[in-house]
């Protein structure tokens, strides 16, 4: 299942909902509605391709989630759009603390400020934004189906 | 060892200490602008930075003389509000509270991570202009070391002089508060920025919009319905560093007329269209903070990732490029810039006007755009000769 934002964690803090569990990058379809349910977030539509399907999300606090499943469930990419940055950790699951590492790597000397690029083979992540305005995408090239070229995750 | 020597050394060259006078505020000399506040381009207080623009900014425990002022304050039209690094602040500025007298401290996220670190009251003071008793965030974790899950969720932690490689962030963007509306109401629509830490640990609160950290140009007296930011064209190849100023309001006074400048408006998420070899990117912004022009990636632009300055391109020759920027209310303007390589830059320059990189699916102006150039901020909600902002205009 899908929990994807910062708000969801503030809902947690000011309710008493149950601990639930996420499913993330490289998690699977199978628990997305139990989740968006969790999350209070809205379903906006559900596309689906011969090669992939996008659920898309809405959360209370306005930002927008796209989930990429493959035929299998897998989720292969997230991106997101809003006034703020989703919770990272839930969204990448198991990729949050190769996030953080690599995103720590990324302060060489002459590095970037304002963007951020994740590329460390296994998972890609780009972060963009400014003041009440955040996108960004992320996926794990392992994961994505056959014919799926990753510029689709946006 | 050394580096610690060396970034201690920086840190007393760039910070210093001094008792403000009652006469602070006034003019500096007959007639000469009280709204114009001096910025460099240059390495900054770590001695790394590229294309980074800093100035002194002064900060008082409110309604008194004691005052600190700190250089090394990087000039972010991206952000909102004052932020400075606890290491380099010596005054006891007041600490804000919350529910049940408990202390404020926020999370504020950045593109690159977050800043964690309790909200205090200072008087702001840049140029000859004062923002009296307003929220600012103190980043860093001696106070409050514990950053709640929900926060370090964002990603990585930014709390220190070399994790920012400067001595704070001035916020002169488009709003006057951090958060807004959002932040001041419980419930699953609250981002969850600000905190309050009583010692049984910190918990997300509601922070009404005066609290939050707020832009301090909004709180000038005068002079407080926006920015103009001047830099001087930089040569091509780069060079060490160069100076330009932040003037304080827009049509307010005979050096901050808006003249021939053209207005941008913006969409709801404060941002407008950039148009690219037919192709339109909605998702575009100016930065100062930015500190190249990042756009689209090198599959789209043909231009080659670097291999050392990971993020930026390296084409093997200079690559004019144009684009055409596009606001909410149909103003257009074509923008020329170059691509040069990062990696090649001499190594004792801090300015480089073709300073480009990697961003999938958008346009981000940083602070090339800004050399050469009179770029406006309009603070939303706030009232100009050119309309009422949020606006860009140059």
């Amino acid at each position: 299942m899908t929990r994807t934002t910062l708000v969801a964690i503030a809902a947690l803090a000011f309710s008493t909902l149950p601990s639930p569990t996420f499913a993330s990058l490289g998690g699977n379809v199978g628990t997305v509605d139990a989740d968006r349910v969790q999350m209070k977030a809205a379903q906006l539509r559900i596309i689906r391709t011969s090669a992939y399907t996008l659920h898309e999300l809405q959360s209370p606090a306005g930002v927008t989630i796209r989930e990429y499943y493959a035929p299998g469930g897998t989720v292969f990419g997230v991106a997101w759009e809003g006034p703020w940055p989703p919770d990272m950790r839930q969204l990448l699951g198991p990729y949050f603390e190769q996030f953080q590492r690599a995103t720590g790597a990324a302060r060489n000397t002459r590095r970037t400020r304002g963007v951020l690029m994740v590329n460390d083979g296994s998972l890609i992540v780009r972060i963009s934004g400014h003041a009440r305005a955040f996108s960004g995408f992320a996926y794990a090239p392992g994961l994505l189906p056959q014919g799926v070229q990753p510029n689709v995750i946006r | 060892m050394y580096r610690t020597l060396l970034i201690g050394i920086m840190l007393a060259a760039q910070v210093s200490s001094r008792q403000c006078d009652s006469s602070s505020t006034s003019s500096s000399g007959s007639g000469a602008p009280t709204n114009v506040l001096p910025i460099v381009v240059n390495a900054g207080p770590t001695n790394n930075y590229l294309n980074g623009a800093f100035a002194n900014v002064t900060i008082c425990v409110p309604a008194t003389s004691n005052c600190q002022t700190i250089g090394g304050i990087l000039i972010d039209t991206g952000s909102v509000g004052l932020r400075v690094v606890s290491s380099v602040l010596t005054l006891p500025l007041p600490q804000q509270t919350g529910a049940g007298g408990a202390p404020v401290v926020e999370c504020l996220p950045f593109v690159d991570g977050f800043t964690w670190g309790p909200v205090q009251t200072a008087d702001v003071k840049m140029a000859g202009e004062t923002a009296s008793s307003i929220a600012v965030q103190v980043v860093g974790l001696d106070k409050f070391p514990t950053v709640p899950g929900s926060c370090s969720s964002q990603g990585t932690a930014e709390e220190t002089l070399n994790d920012l490689n400067a001595n704070g962030i001035l916020g002169v963007g488009l709003f006057r508060e951090d958060c807004g509306l959002g932040c001041a109401i419980t419930g699953s629509s609250n981002p969850g920025l600000y905190y309050t830490c009583p010692s049984s640990g910190c918990v997300i609160a509601a922070e009404p919009v005066a609290s939050q950290v707020q832009n301090p140009v909004s709180h000038f007296a005068v002079n407080n319905n926006g920015i103009v930011i001047q830099l001087p064209t930089v040569q091509t190849g780069g060079a060490p560093s160069s100076s330009g100023t932040m003037t304080f309001g827009i049509g307010t006074q005979s050096n901050n007329a808006l003249g021939s400048a053209k207005v941008f408006t913006l969409d709801n998420l404060a941002n407008f269209a950039t148009v690219f070899n037919g192709q339109t990117y909605t998702s575009s912004f100016i930065d100062s903070g930015s500190n190249g022009i990042f756009f689209l990636d090198s599959a789209s632009t043909g231009l080659p990732d670097c291999k050392n300055s990971t993020g930026f391109y390296c084409p093997t020759a200079l690559t004019a490029l144009s684009a055409t920027q596009r606001g909410l209310n149909g103003t257009t303007n074509a923008v020329a810039f170059n691509a040069g390589n990062v990696d090649r830059i001499n190594a004792t320059f801090s300015v480089f006007a073709e300073a480009t990189g990697a961003n999938p699916g958008g346009f981000d102006w940083g602070l090339p755009f800004f050399f050469g150039r009179t770029v406006f901020v309009a603070i939303a909600g706030q009232s100009t000769p050119g309309g009422t902002g949020p606006f860009w205009a140059y």
